[in-house]
């Protein structure tokens, strides 16, 4: 078990920078989950820690020992890719005893530790299949088998989930966070779905460009994204974005767009100040946007029409058009809505985002 | 449940020490190099050392077990003189061009009646396949035995068919040696072509065809519009290796003619044999080998620009 | 393809298909009956009246004996066999190598090492023979199974290479990193998971190398030279014709006996050697 340290780390591709000064230190049997869109350079930076990628500067550390110069298989880690890798001319078994084999351990210990790690995962039954005589679910439970029985210092997954069908990358989402709720050891979890680094981990590390955006608890990030890249990022479906003029009102601080304008609520009213007069950008979940009844204070309605109803079930989501702008509300499913109408909505004002039109960072 | 048990919670322990080769060999450059050095090596040896030392001949008057002496370009100069080298050269020219495009020609439409589906299709393809693979000289013995003038059996089924009314000496007249033996390159070429064509044939996409079809455009516009520019870039590859084989040919003239009658089926490889080894003046031998060398050299430059240039569009 | 009427189909297609098969295997059937054919039907000019060329009412296997007590044909096949399988191995582990090399490792020169490989691939062996033989010589390799043992890979080795590199190139990467990250060294990485992946491409080249080294001619005919060391294409060339006469019978039952060792492999491998000889042409 060891905690595992990434200090200024970068990586050029002859004139491209793909990991910009990332720092990252991963405690001690925490499930870490760097999450991203494609070329964010999680894959890069995950290459790096696994020894897969020559670093151009910076370090990495596992437990005390900085292990930039260290082969992979000198890392003591264990790595789940993506497409899970596994060996297509040997069984289960010899898939998963490989890297046991590579490490001399004896016979009668590899095949212990095997069926312990098979038994746990359910593919006992399995062990002397090729891997293509198997599911997806089984292939990526073998995929999972073959990191445990290594006992290694940090386990490496690589968008493990993303190659199973979306009602099997469901269930298997709940079968991980069980197996890691017991698994207590180091682990870093590469994704680029925002659902699965906000269901498993237990920091999330957001990046975009090589750059790190956001570190924190799954719910900070939902609540408070330090940009407008990270609250777009997270959350499905996608917060709203609105530019909003940012004036002295007679009442106080307003946020004006052509489609709507509000009120700026008292607690935010402080940090917007020194925006007045300029634009900014103003952000909504969703959820956060709700059918207006009377008890709503009327600064923070307004009036919207509703082009497209998707009916998903556990929720409506309405489509807007809020002037020239449109927006995405979650609402009941008891609410009848269709096409064409006209609703008044309101925001909840203590859910509501501002973001620096030239920075995008949170105000 | 015991997965903490399984996974083995223990102590960090440091990375092992490797020793130096293994350390070397996790280094991309240096585990190339060592792949790679058998193969520069015997390449090295016998390619490239081979070449130097043929330029290194072909430039003295070095003959078996006499050692020579720096003639600069003589052997050159007296090969652009020597009548029988310049009609080596033409029959080369001929023989290539002639065989290649018959081969090409016959094998492609026997690639064409092979893309379709009929019984016994696997057998047939495998069969047709045997002039490629058993050896040629042992193959061209037999269409040596099927020349002969006085036993020929081509000959007698002509002569029963009733096309013609004396013999033919298909190898022995000046005029027809070398047709026989292109009939027989083609005939040994064919094969390869049809294969090579055949596995280019199948990766092109039925649909396009079937698209072309309900275009309306007839059997021979879907092949002209449809089949044969996509099958191009095969076709290059095939024609380049094979106008590469006939241009160097040797065993085939060797068996059949030994580049006789007078000349008439003499190459470039025959006659460096000739000269080289049958008469011994190594450096002569080496020059007229080498003699071949720029028109390879122009052949594989122009097609695989032309390759290329296809590949690109 | 779509269907016409019957004559069509015979017309474009079983006519010109059955004319191709015939004239592609008819040889191969002359060799067998010239083989099994007693002298003195042999030598028989096809004007007599009482030719029959395409069977023998006298089947006999005498040509076949003499060829097996009188000459050293026996020999030759050993000597072939010898050559092309010793052959085939070093170039198979050559290529294997420089397949692998040039096709998964980063490192510097490797796209001007990977022409250069191919060039050799189109570098005839008409073109260097006579000076290879003088260098055959001053290794003192002349007259030896070595002579061809050594030079066959400079034609196997490219072509092995050249394909094994299309088979090493579909490997996906991640199977490699993962041995490595399980433990192994980038040298067990690419034997234990690489190579017996590559297992069928491997034989394809193995295949081809074997008919390619069986039928190689000039290297043989120029760096040989007594009767006893010979191949099969040599010897059956130059000890069963005597000035000009020819043994035909003798010479027939020699093309068919060493094409046997051939076609037998390649009956068994069809489709590795049909994949070895398209993956060949791959640009």
């Amino acid at each position: 078990m060891a905690r595992v340290l990434i200090r200024n780390l970068n990586k050029m591709y002859d004139d491209f920078h793909a990991v910009k000064d990332v720092n990252l230190e991963i405690r001690d049997k925490e499930f870490l989950v760097l999450v991203g869109p494609s070329g964010c350079g999680k894959t890069t930076t995950l290459r790096m820690v696994a020894g897969l990628e020559t670093i151009t500067s910076g370090q990495v550390l596992i437990g005390d020992t900085v292990v930039n110069d260290l082969a992979p298989m000198d890392r003591d880690i264990a790595m789940v890719f993506q497409n899970y890798a596994l060996y297509p001319h040997m069984s289960v078994y010899d898939n998963m005893a490989f890297g046991l084999k590579m490490r001399k351990v004896e016979r009668a210990e590899i095949r212990k530790r095997v069926q312990d790690a098979a038994d746990i995962l359910g593919i006992r039954d399995y062990l002397a299949r090729k891997p293509r005589q198997l599911s997806g679910g089984q292939r990526q439970r073998v995929a999972l088998g073959r990191a445990i029985v290594r006992h290694p210092q940090v386990f490496l997954f690589d968008e493990p989930l993303s190659n199973l069908d979306a009602k099997l990358r469901v269930q298997m989402r709940v079968e991980l966070k069980i197996f890691f709720n017991f698994l207590k050891t180091t682990e870093i979890y590469f994704t680029h779905d925002q659902v699965e680094a906000m269901t498993l981990g237990d920091r999330v590390v957001v990046m975009r460009g090589g750059l790190v955006q956001q570190v924190g608890e799954p719910l900070e990030l939902y609540n408070a994204p330090v940009n407008r890249f990270v609250a777009g990022f997270i959350g499905s479906p996608a917060m709203n974005f609105a530019p909003v003029r940012v004036s002295n009102g007679k009442d106080g601080l307003r946020a004006d767009n052509p489609g709507f304008g509000i009120d700026v609520p008292a607690e935010i009213r402080p940090r917007l100040q020194p925006y007045a007069g300029r634009d900014v950008i103003m952000g909504i979940r969703p959820e956060d946007l709700q059918l207006a009844n009377g008890s709503y204070p009327p600064g923070l309605c307004f009036d919207a029409m509703v082009e497209v109803v998707e009916k998903l079930g556990p929720e409506i989501l309405l489509d807007l058009q809020v002037g020239e702008q449109t927006m995405v509300a979650a609402v009941e499913p008891n609410v009848r809505a269709k096409r064409g109408d006209k609703l008044r909505f309101a925001l909840r004002p203590e859910r509501l985002h501002f973001f620096d039109t030239g920075s995008e960072a949170a105000i | 449940m015991a997965i903490s048990e399984a996974v083995g919670q223990r102590p960090f322990v440091r990375a092992p020490r490797r020793g130096v080769a293994t350390r070397l060999l996790e280094d991309e450059r240096w585990l190339a190099a060592a792949l790679l050095l058998p193969t520069v090596v015997l390449l090295g040896l016998f390619i490239a050392y081979p070449f130097i030392e043929g330029v290194l001949l072909s430039v003295t008057d070095t003959k078996v077990g006499i050692p020579g002496h720096f003639v600069a370009l003589q052997n050159f100069i007296a090969l652009w003189h020597d009548s029988i080298f310049g009609t080596a050269v033409w029959n080369t020219f001929v023989y290539t061009a002639v065989a290649t495009v018959f081969k090409l020609a016959l094998g492609l439409w026997l690639a064409l009646l092979l893309n379709r589906h009929f019984r016994g299709k696997a057998f047939t393809r495998a069969f047709i396949l045997l002039p490629f693979i058993i050896p040629t000289v042992l193959s061209t013995f037999a269409w040596k035995w099927m020349f002969d003038p006085t036993f020929s059996v081509i000959n007698w089924s002509l002569f029963q068919l009733g096309l013609i009314h004396g013999r033919i000496n298909w190898l022995g007249d000046p005029n027809l040696a070398l047709i026989s033996v292109i009939i027989v390159n083609v005939w040994r070429g064919v094969p390869f072509f049809a294969i090579s064509l055949l596995a280019g044939l199948q990766t092109i996409n039925p649909e396009l065809q079937e698209a072309a079809a309900i275009d309306g455009a007839r059997p021979w516009q879907r092949f002209w519009h449809v089949t044969w520019p996509l099958l191009l870039p095969v076709t290059m590859v095939v024609v380049l290796f094979s106008v590469i084989q006939t241009f160097a040919d040797f065993q085939l003239v060797y068996v059949l003619t030994g580049g006789g009658p007078a000349n008439a089926t003499q190459l470039f490889a025959t006659y460096a044999y000739q000269v080289g080894v049958g008469t011994g003046l190594l450096s002569e031998g080496a020059a007229i080998s080498l003699a071949m060398f720029p028109f390879l050299l122009i052949v594989v430059v122009v097609q695989l620009l032309y390759i290329r240039r296809v590949e690109v569009h | 393809m779509i269907e016409g009427a019957k004559w069509r189909r015979w017309v474009y297609f079983y006519i010109p298909l059955s004319g191709f098969v015939f004239w592609l295997l008819f040889p191969f059937y002359w060799m067998l009956v010239t083989s099994i054919r007693p002298d003195r039907e042999l030598y028989r000019p096809w004007m007599a009246p009482n030719y029959t060329p395409f069977w023998t009412a006298h089947p006999t296997l005498v040509h076949v004996m003499d060829l097996l007590t009188e000459t050293l044909f026996t020999r030759w096949m050993l000597n072939t066999l010898f050559i092309a399988i010793v052959s085939t191995v070093i170039s198979l582990f050559c290529g294997v190598f420089a397949g692998y090399a040039l096709s998964r490792l980063k490192f510097p020169f490797a796209g001007s090492l990977g022409a250069g490989i191919f060039i050799t691939y189109l570098v005839p062996q008409t073109l260097l023979f006579i000076p290879l033989a003088d260098i055959i010589r001053n290794f003192h390799l002349g007259d030896t199974p070595w002579a061809l043992i050594l030079t066959y890979p400079t034609f196997l080795i490219p072509f092995c290479t050249w394909l094994l590199m299309g088979y090493f190139k579909a490997i996906p990467r991640e199977l490699e990193e993962c041995a490595r990250i399980d433990g192994a060294t980038r040298w067990k990485a690419m034997l234990y998971i690489i190579i017996p992946i590559a297992v069928p491409g491997i034989m394809s080249a193995g295949i081809f190398a074997f008919t390619l080294s069986w039928n190689e001619f000039i290297y043989a005919l120029v760096f040989l030279s007594s009767a006893e060391q010979k191949t099969v294409s040599v010897g059956v060339t130059s000890e069963l014709v005597r000035g000009d006469v020819f043994y035909w019978g003798q010479l027939m039952a020699g093309a068919l006996l060493g094409s046997i060792p051939v076609a037998f492999i390649y009956s068994f491998f069809v489709e590795h050697y049909v994949a070895g000889l398209t993956g060949s042409v791959k640009g």
